[in-house]
């Protein structure tokens, strides 16, 4: 820092533009595809905000009832009832594919082609297994429970539309993720990312960055639960 | 930057090393090397990749332009079908109250979505962001191709809705529960649920187009382009995708909600309702929810038609009166802060919806806020043409019509932006001259003239200078005669999106001015046609326009191939030293230097420092 040319920047409100603005990247060595997803993920927090302001402000203004929910998601076991079990396994699995996704990540940038493709096949199975726990719990609330999304025996109808379209939507985008995740742990255990193998789509290489984009958007998935799960289940 | 100051006392001081670079050769690298490798790029070999699932932002950049006009012409036709109704009524017998409404509906959502957006976005920002910013494509240019092709579907899907039984909706573009879903609406059936998927489309698609616009702007530039070098055409198109990427989530999630609660019967804009004596099985839902879901999207959707149109029309200004452009940094961050300021007004869009009215006066505080940054760009747009070497061509016309419309738009703005003038005027046609002048005359101004200026380079020849003004001064008078006496209409009350009002004694004044409205849309709209057949004629035998013919100094004009390759730029990426402004410099030789001439070319000129 003890460059005379440094007095001459500009400082201020300018400063910040030029050091935003002077170089020929505005994130300096950042990825192409980790920018996107980067902007794709701020667009898309746009959508559960808005799916979850809908769902506050509703909530707030319905005259029946709304569902209480600890007793709506619990589980009997052995003939007593646990609340938010189920959802408390579920949260569970999801965070802890995070971790092995985090850990795919590093190994991805070391290079280490199988435990890259063991951790990334890890998080895929822990995806799936969120997958089929929710479709576990959304047919125990519907053929069990009678919950509808136009109506359900617990209180203000608005109860099922929002969980059915909210968590429907999270789960989609959790099958999304499975899916890339199952294709992205077969092209590196084939060693795509070491040779250099063309996209089949795009006819494009690619490397292990290709594998923290995919780990932005799995962490952001789990993020969204976290609030799905404060603000439904806990609320 | 520290390197560019060094390079700066090096070489950019008059006079030092005049002795050394006689003959202006290249031989100094003044620019740091590359933060990022040369682009590989996917080649189509057959005519199905070459053409029709092009990868080549160029292409898709045509592609998206040819489908949104072909949008624009139903809503030119609907727009007349309008018109023959308000000004002659009972004339046609096939106008009914039904088809009226289905056409206001499409006419509006058509326009302002299909045409303008999938226009200024899809169209201009793919042909011109990379040529602009020195890049070889688009970052991911299959992703690029998928966006233009959802967005077919998108208007497939729109254009289907007028084949379906019951016809397309027509619960007004802005789609407006519970109206629009429940029977009595036509096109309350397949009509309404085709429009909510298209739209749900046309976001998917844009997101991945958007996404490559941002993308590329930010992190593809080529060397020496820095962000406050980027022509302001670049700027208006990047802050646009930004508010598009942010704003459609809502109309997004709005739509998601509205096709449940039409196909699943849930109750998230329905509420409690009678039909005929019956009650409904909708129960507690919000319609004010839907409001402001919408509006969210609904006012950045404003800018993000306005904020391109903003910047095209200061490069255009600039090129055509030989100036450089006033106050740059000024113009750059007046873009960017109406951008932001857009996102804290939607709900002037609601004063009449039953909102609080505190609720009124916050909007109306931040909705008067925007005027500042947007009428500092109409002083700078006044104050690059004062004293310029102005050309009065077509794209020049183009140009003073824009500033003019938007002005006069911009005012009447002003007036709907306070609740207290708005509740009166609200759903009259006053709010119909407005917005018609503000984003649909104004833009539109600006697409001719752009088509006018770009087209030489996208074909290497002219459109024709005679048929141009033609065709100019028939829009430009004729929006004007369509669209003036609409305020006096909204003064005295008359209701906007009614089928039928001359049964109405107390406005007969109207009857007359409806025939002259009507009258001057058949006129306009004809003229259009003028436009296309002179884009068919020049194509194939304008004037050949050789390279840089306005004398432009943007990176757009200085591809070694006319029309520009696949590619772009051949072996070699430009390199940047100056913003696109420099017109007219004193001690140059030309009134133009290029965005690419190196400082010791210019040695005796007073260029701009970065």
């Amino acid at each position: 820092m003890t460059d005379p040319n440094l007095n001459k920047l500009p400082g201020g409100f300018k400063g910040m533009s030029t050091d935003i603005g002077s170089d020929q990247t505005a994130f300096k060595g950042v990825n192409w595809g980790k920018a996107m997803m980067w902007i794709f993920l701020l667009s898309d927090t746009f959508v559960f905000s808005c799916f979850l302001i809908a769902y506050m402000k509703v909530r707030a203004s319905v005259v029946d009832d709304w569902p209480y929910p600890s007793e709506v998601f619990g589980l009997e076991v052995a003939g007593v009832p646990v609340p938010l079990l189920l959802i408390a396994i579920m949260t569970f699995v999801l965070i802890t594919s995070s971790g092995t996704m985090a850990l795919a990540v590093k190994y991805g940038y070391e290079k280490n082609r199988k435990l890259c493709g063991l951790f990334v096949l890890l998080t895929a199975i822990g995806g799936l297994t969120f997958v089929g726990m929710q479709a576990f719990e959304w047919s125990k609330l519907i053929f069990h429970d009678g919950v509808r999304p136009w109506g359900n025996p617990f209180g203000a109808p608005q109860f099922g539309a929002f969980f059915f379209m909210i968590t429907g939507f999270h789960g989609t985008h959790v099958s999304i993720g499975v899916i890339f995740l199952f294709i992205f742990a077969r092209k590196v255990y084939r060693g795509d990312f070491d040779t250099g193998r063309r996209g089949f789509f795009t006819t494009m290489k690619s490397d292990y960055v290709a594998i923290e984009i995919l780990g932005l958007y799995w962490h952001f998935v789990d993020l969204v639960w976290v609030f799905i799960f404060a603000f439904f289940y806990l609320w | 930057m520290l390197d560019d100051i060094n390079k700066d006392k090096k070489h950019s001081s008059p006079r030092t090393k005049s002795s050394s670079i006689s003959g202006g050769e290249r031989d100094v690298d003044y620019v740091r090397p590359a933060d990022i490798p040369d682009q590989e790029l996917y080649h189509g070999h057959s005519f199905l990749t070459k053409w029709i699932f092009c990868q080549d932002a160029k292409v898709i950049g045509v592609q998206y332009t040819l489908t949104a006009v072909f949008t624009g012409v139903v809503g030119l036709i609907l727009s007349w079908m309008m018109r023959m109704q308000l000004g002659f009524p009972e004339l046609f017998p096939f106008l009914t109250a039904e088809s009226y409404y289905q056409m206001v509906t499409m006419h509006g959502m058509i326009m302002v979505v299909y045409l303008l957006t999938a226009l200024f976005l899809g169209g201009f920002g793919n042909y011109l962001i990379p040529l602009m910013v020195g890049a070889r494509d688009m970052v991911f240019p299959y992703v690029n191709m998928v966006s233009f092709w959802m967005f077919f579907v998108a208007v497939v899907v729109l254009m289907a809705s007028f084949f379906v039984p019951g016809g397309p909706t027509g619960a007004g573009w802005t789609l407006y529960p519970p109206q629009a879903i429940i029977e009595g609406t036509p096109g309350s059936g397949a009509g309404i649920l085709l429009m909510l998927v298209s739209l749900s489309l046309f976001v998917i698609g844009f997101t991945m187009g958007g996404l490559n616009y941002v993308i590329t702007i930010l992190q593809a530039r080529t060397r020496g382009m820095t962000l406050m070098r980027m022509p302001l055409t670049i700027w208006g198109i990047f802050t646009a995708t930004v508010l598009a990427l942010l704003a459609f989530p809502a109309l997004f999630v709005s739509a998601i909600m509205m096709t449940l609660d039409k196909v699943l019967g849930t109750s998230f804009f329905m509420p409690v309702m009678m039909k005929a004596g019956e009650l409904l099985a909708y129960d507690g839902g919000s319609p004010i929810l839907f409001q402001h879901l919408f509006w969210f999207f609904g006012h950045p959707e404003v800018y993000i038609v306005a904020l391109p149109a903003f910047g095209i029309v200061s490069d255009l200004i600039s090129v055509h009166s030989r100036k450089n452009i006033f106050g740059y940094r000024m113009m750059v961050w007046a873009i960017v802060g109406i951008g932001a300021l857009s996102f804290f007004v939607w709900a002037h869009h609601m004063y009449v919806s039953g909102m609080s009215p505190w609720f009124g006066f916050f909007f109306a505080t931040t909705t008067l806020i925007i005027a500042v940054p947007t009428a500092l760009k109409v002083y700078n747009w006044i104050l690059t043409l004062w004293r310029g070497n102005i050309r009065i061509n077509v794209v020049m016309l183009f140009c003073l019509g824009f500033i003019v419309t938007f002005v006069n738009g911009g005012i009447t703005g002003i007036f709907l932006g306070n609740v207290i003038v708005d509740v009166p005027l609200s759903d009259t046609y006053f709010v119909i001259a407005h917005f018609h002048m503000v984003m649909g005359i104004a833009p539109l101004m600006v697409i001719f003239g752009a088509i006018y200026h770009w087209f030489p380079l996208i074909t290497g020849r002219f459109l024709d200078e005679k048929l141009g003004k033609l065709h100019f001064w028939i829009t430009f008078l004729g929006a004007y005669s369509i669209y003036f006496p609409m305020h006096y209409l909204g003064f005295i009350g008359v209701p906007r999106r009614y089928f039928e009002m001359y049964n109405s004694p107390y406005m007969p004044s109207t009857i007359g001015m409806n025939e002259f409205i009507s009258i001057a849309v058949f006129v306009v709209g004809a003229a259009q046609f003028i436009f296309f057949f002179n884009v068919v004629k020049s194509i194939r035998l304008g004037k050949p326009s050789g390279k840089n013919p306005w004398k432009a100094n943007s990176l757009e004009w200085l591809t070694p191939d006319v029309p520009p390759a696949h590619g772009n730029w051949g072996e070699k990426l430009p390199v940047v030293h100056r913003w696109a402004y420099d017109f007219s410099v004193p001690g140059a030789k030309e009134d133009y230097i290029p965005q690419t001439t190196p400082p010791s070319e210019v040695i005796e000129a007073e260029v701009e420092k970065t």
